[in-house]
């Protein structure tokens, strides 16, 4: 069955303008359910969904795992540790022995770029990309967006910056794309060891000072600085890191406008971003957590066929 | 050689040693050339006849870059599986590297390839040694005893040599036995975790990149030790414009350089890898559109003077992989000839003899191999092809044990017809 997306969820590249606001759309009426005492609906009821990771996660397996439960479907989880993957399995092997016991759905995280698209090629099940090395996590640039649009109330006209480690991220890519595609201006800010050359070619500014990235723009996405970027040499210490790109109340406070602060999590306090921004009052970080089983439920009821016009009613109305 | 005589009539001859480019006969005897004339009319009784009416007769095209796996990795390829492939492809010589498992860096893994390259009875196989033991880059291998052995130049191929002192060693002590030192130039520092060129479709793909300077530097500094050492240096697969204008202006100086360009770095960019398309996945990267540019500018002025494949086979399983996990390298042998003379001579970009100088002429010089000509007296090496003939890449048709080409599918113009090594039809493609 053709669904409104095709049959995976890739990246945001390869989706439209019109395909990525019709998840956000649908996404809205599922973010009612769990709101609910009794949090589960039968819109997937029978279909079985294999969350694949290859690599470790926490925030994004169970974010899957609650939003394929709430829906109704059957799950499995396989992680690397103690499957045949560790066994030297190919990942072609363990996908079309998993195809074999009839499956409806793959959830896969994966350390190498371009493996979820690899595994889409190959299996006749919806494929749902959960992170695939430096490429793409589209599901989370997409509750990034519905949470930008909850609190600005449109995209379009927003400025938006990415501060950090984007040569390793995928999250940086997915919104690049999608950001860009629904009429945003976007921005890089970083170490130039961590911004991947050629990246002014995808359509962004680049800011050298976190300062200025700050009075440029409206919302500040602001990526997690991972340990072994320090250990691979990236940048000297995670001090100097914070003391020249750390994201603090005093360096917002220079800002004119009130800027919305995103977190894709696990955030490194004191690093990245000071704890009194991720607690404080223009902090949405845990708004993006919620608002990411919403997207989930969304992505995972259009690829199996739902359309967004019915999503309200395929949910059942709101609990009274 | 207790082979007939051939006696080859009426084929366009292209010997641009002789310059000859004209209709020509040609007679076979014993393993040798010994008569190229407009009509032989005195033949011995026995010798067979071969009607070359409507095709190219050049001297064997001789492929100075593959790799034939063997020892070690036969599931890719064998010795004699890559010969054959070799000789399918119109190529008559070719020289293997030395990358093998365990490498090629003994007077006596020198001597076990010419053996099983001897019996495998189709092109001849030539092969390097090891510039280092074990390919380590740290002492020089028995260079001496392995070309006493029979070992035509040496290289770490694949295995870039980082210490600049050890390359200065091996280049000077190169000069004691008059071979070529062929590098991979590769700055490992900053070619570290690599997968593909370093660009916009890398920044786009999230696979990371090797930038152009990784190779810049590296051919640079091959370039310098030559120049003061007075070696043969020898470069393998040149992929960058920058590469390809240094070696233009130290050949200008008089530096002793020889050069490779692929037909994959002639022909195809980074685009190619889009879709995460293993087969496009080698190293040097496929580039840019202006290094493409370069590389073809650099080959038709004789800057890069070689066309070699950089033969690379991989079996399908190890290909059909995540793009990281997947090897590097494409197989080249059985469809190099058709390429070179489909986009470039057919185009007007090259003559025929200017092919016949880069894929035969130029790679026999390089490495001091008799041939590349069809002189009287030269061995009889000789290629055949028909130059109008259409074909499709087939890669399931090639006698290599591997598959992997970024070029199935392709519609070429130009195809061998016959192989023929030492006075012996190694391959009959009538």
């Amino acid at each position: 069955m053709a669904s409104a997306l095709g049959k995976d969820l890739v990246g945001l590249e390869y989706l439209t303008r019109d395909q990525i606001v019709s998840i956000l759309d649908t996404a809205e009426p599922f973010k009612e359910i769990s709101e609910r005492r009794i949090k589960k609906v039968p819109v997937l009821r029978g279909k079985t969904i294999v969350n694949l990771f290859f690599e470790a996660s926490t925030r994004t397996r169970v974010s899957f795992e609650f939003a394929e439960k709430r829906l109704s479907a059957d799950t499995v989880n396989i992680s690397s540790n103690g499957s045949s993957v560790v066994k030297g399995e190919t990942l072609v092997d363990t996908a079309r022995n998993l195809e074999a016991m009839k499956i409806d759905m793959v959830v896969i995280r994966h350390g190498s770029s371009g493996s979820a698209r690899f595994l889409a090629e190959r299996i006749p099940s919806n494929v749902i990309n959960a992170g695939d090395g430096r490429h793409e996590h589209p599901t989370q640039a997409l509750l990034d967006l519905l949470t930008i649009r909850d609190h600005r109330g449109a995209i379009g006209d927003q400025r938006v910056c990415i501060v950090g480690d984007v040569l390793h991220s995928r999250v940086a890519r997915s919104n690049i794309h999608g950001l860009l595609k629904l009429g945003a201006e976007v921005a890089v800010c970083g170490p130039r060891t961590l911004l991947p050359r050629g990246i002014e070619e995808m359509g962004v500014r680049v800011f050298n000072r976190v300062e200025d990235a700050i009075e440029w723009a409206d919302v500040l996405n602001i990526l997690r600085l991972q340990l072994e970027r320090m250990e691979g040499g990236y940048v000297p210490s995670l001090r100097e890191y914070n003391h020249i790109w750390g994201v603090s109340s005093e360096r917002l406070a220079q800002a004119e406008r009130e800027l919305l602060i995103l977190h894709p999590g696990p955030m490194n306090r004191g690093v990245e971003i000071d704890s009194d921004v991720a607690d404080g009052p223009h902090s949405v970080i845990l708004h993006q957590v919620t608002n990411g089983v919403a997207i989930r439920m969304a992505v995972l009821y259009l690829l199996a066929g739902g359309s967004p016009e019915t999503a309200e009613a395929a949910k059942g109305g709101v609990e009274a | 050689m207790s082979e007939r005589p051939i006696v080859v009539r009426g084929g366009h001859v292209v010997d641009p040693v002789n310059a000859v480019d004209t209709v020509r006969d040609l007679l076979l005897v014993e393993g040798r050339i010994t008569r190229v004339a407009p009509e032989i009319d005195e033949v011995p009784d026995d010798a067979l006849e071969i009607d070359a009416r409507g095709l190219v007769v050049t001297p064997g095209l001789i492929d100075p870059h593959v790799h034939l796996r063997e020892p070690g990795d036969e599931h890719k390829e064998t010795i004699a599986s890559g010969a054959r492939a070799a000789a399918a492809g119109g190529f008559t010589a070719v020289v293997a590297m030395p990358n093998t498992d365990p490498p090629i860096d003994t007077p006596a893994s020198v001597g076990y390839v010419l053996a099983a390259g001897r019996r495998a009875g189709a092109a001849r196989v030539h092969t390097t040694g090891a510039i280092s033991i074990g390919l380590r880059g740290e002492r020089l291998a028995e260079i001496g005893e392995m070309v006493e052995a029979g070992a035509v130049g040496i290289t770490d191929d694949g295995h870039p040599v980082m210490d600049s002192g050890l390359m200065r060693l091996a280049m000077e002590y190169s000069l004691n036995f008059d071979i070529p030192v062929a590098d991979h130039p590769e700055d490992l520092g900053i070619s570290a975790g690599g997968v593909m060129n370093e660009g916009l479709v890398s920044s786009r793909l999230g696979l990371r990149g090797k930038p152009n300077g990784s190779e810049d530097i590296h051919i640079v500094r091959d370039l310098i030790v030559a120049e003061f050492t007075g070696a043969h240096l020898h470069l393998q697969h040149v992929s960058t414009a920058f590469g390809v204008e240094m070696i233009r202006q130290a050949k200008a100086r008089g530096v002793r350089v020889s050069a490779e360009a692929s037909p994959h770095h002639l022909l195809l960019t980074d685009a190619a890898v889009e879709g995460y398309r293993t087969e496009a996945k080698m190293n040097p990267p496929l580039r840019s559109e202006a290094d493409r540019a370069a590389v073809q500018e650099g080959m038709i002025d004789g800057t890069l003077d070689i066309i070699a494949t950089d033969h690379a086979p991989h079996h399908y399983d190890e290909k059909e992989q995540a793009f990281d996990d997947a090897p590097n390298g494409i197989v080249g042998l059985e469809t190099a000839l058709g390429l070179v003379h489909t986009h470039f001579v057919r185009t007007g970009r090259i003559s025929l003899s200017t092919l016949v100088e880069r894929m035969s002429a130029a790679p026999a010089r390089a490495f001091r191999l008799d041939g590349g000509t069809l002189s009287e007296g030269a061995p009889a090496d000789l290629t055949l092809f028909d130059p109008e003939l259409s074909w499709t890449v087939d890669p399931s048709r090639f006698l290599s044990r591997a598959r992997n080409t970024p070029f199935g599918g392709e519609e070429l113009v130009g195809a061998p017809t016959m192989t023929i090594v030492e006075g012996r039809i190694v391959f009959d493609g009538r």
